[in-house]
């Protein structure tokens, strides 16, 4: 038996990506995230914190993690 | 003039949200050379709220995670901002997005019209700060001088309004002041600061003088050649500016008048161009 991994194309912060990720959480962990101080949206939708791990990912979702810097 | 009745203590504090704070000064974070002169910056200004934003994520966080140690570190109240923002959508995800990473309900709103002019979009910006009031925000809404607009912003919730002086970044100062002056006279009782287009602290002292309730400027300090100075110069100006409003201005005339008494005026009797 070969466990077949899902691979899905994701626009995340406007690039092209290829994850494995199922879920926002994991995307986010997947980037070395999973502590720092970011915030998520989901198809141009907040997405809190907690609800990241509730949150699948599908081909083509465009995601977008920001996080605070320097303003006017 | 309408200067208020006089207080016990010329430089009162502004109260925003029910939040008394420590000057009339708002202060950006962006531009600076050096995040040491950045800090150094705000504490000379004396601000009570710096401005915030929120960008796509780098150097797996880090740069968030220095920014915000940075922040912290000044003890001063931090108001996210929606800037760059074209749409309701971007602008309320932005909003909630900021909420929770700098963990306040205050928002500097700004929805964009136009690249160039960095123009609010009115229409945007009053159907946004309706579903963020309603959404338990504190907005703050960069809007222009127009009347009406400021009406729904109000009717929408907003107890602040920012009108701006000049568009973002053009240091021009105050490019309409009859239009601010008529505001200012139209909404006597709502909080009014002037954000953007703050060039030099005599266009902060302007404002001030005219009434206006706070002034919030960025650029005009990060890129003056010595910004901790002029973040001096700032407060300076807007504190000599707010004392000139609260002491009541003189009215201006069309023709001069001494101010050296005439009566008992030497020679007074002699006739004009004898001598």
């Amino acid at each position: 038996m070969v466990t077949q991994v899902e691979v899905r194309t994701l626009i995340v912060n406007g690039e092209a990506v290829m994850t494995a990720a199922e879920t926002l959480a994991d995307l986010v962990a997947e980037r070395g995230l999973a502590e720092a101080k970011v915030a998520t949206a989901r198809n141009g939708t907040f997405v809190p914190e907690k609800a990241r791990a509730t949150t699948p990912l599908f081909f083509d979702d465009h995601i977008e993690i920001v996080s605070p810097r320097h303003g006017g | 003039m309408n200067a208020p009745e006089p207080t016990a203590n010329a430089k009162s504090a502004l109260t925003l949200y029910d939040v008394a704070l420590p000057s009339r000064m708002l202060i950006g974070t962006a531009q600076y050379p050096s995040p040491h002169v950045l800090a150094s910056a705000v504490e000379a200004s004396g601000a009570g709220i710096v401005t915030v934003s929120l960008r796509r994520e780098q150097a797996r966080g880090r740069m968030g995670e220095r920014f915000l140690e940075l922040v912290g570190a000044l003890g001063v109240r931090v108001l996210p901002n929606t800037a760059g923002c074209r749409t309701v959508k971007e602008a309320v995800t932005t909003a909630q997005m900021a909420r929770e990473v700098f963990n306040t309900d205050w928002i500097k709103l700004e929805v964009i019209a136009n690249d160039d002019t960095l123009q609010p979009d009115v229409f945007g910006l009053a159907e946004a700060a309706a579903v963020l009031n309603a959404d338990g925000f504190k907005v703050l809404p960069y809007t222009t001088e127009d009347l009406s607009v400021a009406e729904r912003l109000l009717n929408a919730g907003c107890q602040v309004l920012m009108p701006w002086g000049a568009p973002i970044g053009t240091g021009r100062g105050l490019a309409n002041p009859y239009a601010l002056q008529s505001m200012r006279a139209y909404f006597p009782d709502t909080p009014l600061i002037i954000d953007a287009g703050i060039g030099a602290p005599s266009h902060a002292a302007q404002a001030m003088e005219m009434g206006f309730d706070g002034v919030l400027l960025n650029t005009a300090v990060a890129k003056a050649g010595d910004p901790v100075r002029m973040a001096q110069a700032f407060a300076q100006a807007i504190d000599a500016g707010r004392a000139a409003f609260e002491s009541g201005l003189m009215g201006m005339r069309d023709m001069a008048q001494p101010s050296t008494p005439v009566a008992g005026t030497p020679f007074f009797d002699l006739k004009r161009g004898d001598a």
